[in-house]
């Protein structure tokens, strides 16, 4: 029997022959991901009593959860980890002038095919989007891995989602994302390994299939994973110099599951409050009006997801009544928004651009909810008080859908702007 | 080591966000303030009624979203005793472990009890008594038990690198 992907990369990196689901093993991760939270969790190594960290090279941490900071409070946040950086000799500092980690992470370079790569953050699955194993863990396990380099992980069982079809005018990845949490649930695959594969995955751009990875975790997965191809080397020869190993699964690796999802029929998706998996077709809830539009964050800030919504917007202004924010992923991708003429049509349609970063995606600055307002958004997550405000609700869409929305300031079907 | 508390029952999908909202995250660093703020947008309730070693029964997912450690924390230091479940989200699970929060999967036993009941936990034995009946469940594998044993990840992370108290 063959292993999959899961099953060979951690035994790679525990130093094993072979590993089998349900296995527990040690592993040495490559890359160690810490955002705003590295102030919390320095203090938390300190506690440790270990006066350097192991490996400097391996941390890599971008602020980008509230950033520039909002209060004092955030201020001298990022003032701790600006000083603590230096102290241990970290060269992988991104300041408040880079972008959102996941976006940065593999621009930068520090995203490899078969590298193994945890972070102190949920959404660290993105990676797997580049044929790497990546999963999100808690404060003290980042602080116990620089200290130590190890930690304990279970080998999970992986289940196979395989996408077929023809993508219909006005689906995206994000709506294909959604539809798939909808239909699995919040648990659907919990504490598995998925790997998402079908010709519609194959077809897709990168930045697809960062989206998809991303939100894999909104379903319950330690980790997502997409089989590198031409598209991923491509990709990556611009960003990185050093050398990798593609991993795959084997042909006859033993797969928990397999699930077939076709795609020609499917309808704009939208995620409704306040759990990610209350996924309705956009159509069965049109009309809602919505107060604020966001376009950006880990899951669709990226080039690709701006042009679509500039695509939407160009010589029409958004209603009165909602005001729309913009987020670009990272200043890269500011920058080549910038050179393309999207921010122009942006802001001529009423749009603010914001500083990449998260935004109010987790309620901190930039942008918060009131009590009674509605946001429709391109973030992950919808629950309660996600936005800042319990009493607010949010819904979740793809930029092209949210851009639709903004221009008549209520929940629109993308459809009837394409042709 | 057991425990004896009273119930407080919840749904399935039990977030990070409703456990210890984002807005929080960088700004609350002390353990006993995260405490006051546990639960706020689940049941504002909760944080000022707890009493120690109060057990909270959740369906399925427990945990799921961000993987803010605060959510195991503040449940720690409001002084909840074990969270008991259906399943959890694994983030909220390792954060738990890392915190010594007892976590405990007991599918039978959360259709059973309901909020305010008195519960009994005996950890080493893997058994919780609610009323005549005694549910069972799997105690925690030997490596992963030895971190929750010492306290904590960091404490653990101490005891195996040999660093003595004080250093």
């Amino acid at each position: 029997m063959g292993k999959t992907f899961t099953e060979k990369i951690l035994a790679l990196k525990s130093g094993k022959k072979s590993t089998v689901a349900g296995e527990i093993v040690t592993v040495s991760p490559d890359i160690v991901l810490s955002h705003d939270n590295t102030a919390a969790i320095s203090k938390k190594f300190k506690q440790i009593g270990v006066k350097t960290v192991k490996y400097p090279g391996k941390i890599v941490v971008p602020l980008d959860h509230c950033v520039p900071a909002a209060s004092e409070k955030y201020a001298s946040n990022h003032k701790i980890i600006r000083e603590f950086v230096k102290e241990q000799a970290i060269e992988n500092f991104y300041d408040i002038n880079t972008g959102v980690c996941h976006q940065i992470l593999p621009e930068k370079g520090h995203v490899l095919p078969g590298t193994l790569i945890l972070g102190a953050d949920s959404h660290t699955t993105t990676y797997g989007a580049f044929g790497a194993f990546s999963a999100g863990i808690g404060r003290s396990e980042v602080a116990s891995i620089w200290a130590t380099d190890k930690i304990w992980l279970k080998v999970p069982e992986t289940i196979k989602i395989n996408i077929k079809g023809k993508i219909p005018l006005g689906v995206y990845p994000k709506d294909i994302i959604l539809y798939i949490i909808g239909n699995l649930g919040a648990d659907g695959v919990l504490y598995k390994a998925v790997e998402f594969s079908g010709n519609v995955v194959k077809e897709m751009s990168i930045s697809g299939r960062m989206t998809l990875c991303n939100m894999a975790v909104e379903m319950g997965a330690k980790n997502g994973y997409v089989e590198p191809d031409e598209k991923t080397v491509q990709w990556l020869s611009s960003r990185t110099g050093e050398k990798y190993e593609i991993i795959k699964s084997d042909s006859d690796a033993n797969f928990e599951k397999v699930i077939n999802f076709e795609v020609d029929k499917l309808q704009p998706q939208i995620a409704c409050p306040h759990t990610v998996d209350n996924v309705k077709s956009v159509s069965e809830v049109k009309g809602i009006k919505i107060d604020q539009a966001l376009i950006g964050t880990c899951t669709n800030g990226r080039i690709e997801d701006l042009k679509i919504a500039s695509e939407v917007l160009k010589g029409r202004k958004i209603s009165k009544n909602t005001r729309l924010l913009v987020f670009p992923a990272s200043m890269e991708v500011y920058a080549e928004a910038m050179e393309l003429g999207i921010f122009q049509e942006l802001v001529k349609s009423g749009a603010v651009i914001m500083n990449p970063g998260c935004g109010p995606c987790l309620g901190a600055h930039e942008g918060v909810l009131a009590p009674g307002e509605i946001c429709l958004s391109t973030a992950n997550r919808n629950f309660k008080g996600r936005m800042g405000c319990k009493d607010a609700e949010v819904y979740l869409a793809s930029p092209a859908t949210v851009a639709a929305s903004a221009l008549c300031g209520e929940i629109t079907d993308i459809r009837g702007y394409l042709k | 080591m057991s425990i004896q508390g009273k119930v407080w029952k919840y749904g399935d999908d039990i977030n990070t966000d409703v456990i210890f909202p984002g807005k929080y995250t960088y700004t609350i660093t002390d353990q006993n303030e995260m405490a006051e703020h546990a639960l706020e947008d689940l049941d504002p309730e909760f944080a000022g009624k707890v009493n120690k070693n109060d057990v909270i029964i959740a369906g399925e997912n427990f945990g799921c979203g961000s993987s803010r450690e605060q959510a195991a924390t503040c449940l720690k230091y409001a002084g909840v005793g074990a969270v008991i479940a259906k399943s959890f989200s694994r983030i909220f699970f390792r954060n738990a472990i890392n915190q010594a929060l007892p976590v405990i999967d007991c599918k039978e036993a959360v259709d059973y009890i309901k909020s305010g009941d008195e519960v009994k936990i005996d950890f080493e034995k893997g058994e919780l008594f609610w009323k005549e009946k005694i549910f069972t469940f799997k105690p925690l594998p030997e490596e992963i038990l030895d971190i929750f044993n010492d306290g904590g990840l960091i404490p653990h992370t101490r005891k195996l690198l040999k660093i003595k108290k004080g250093e």
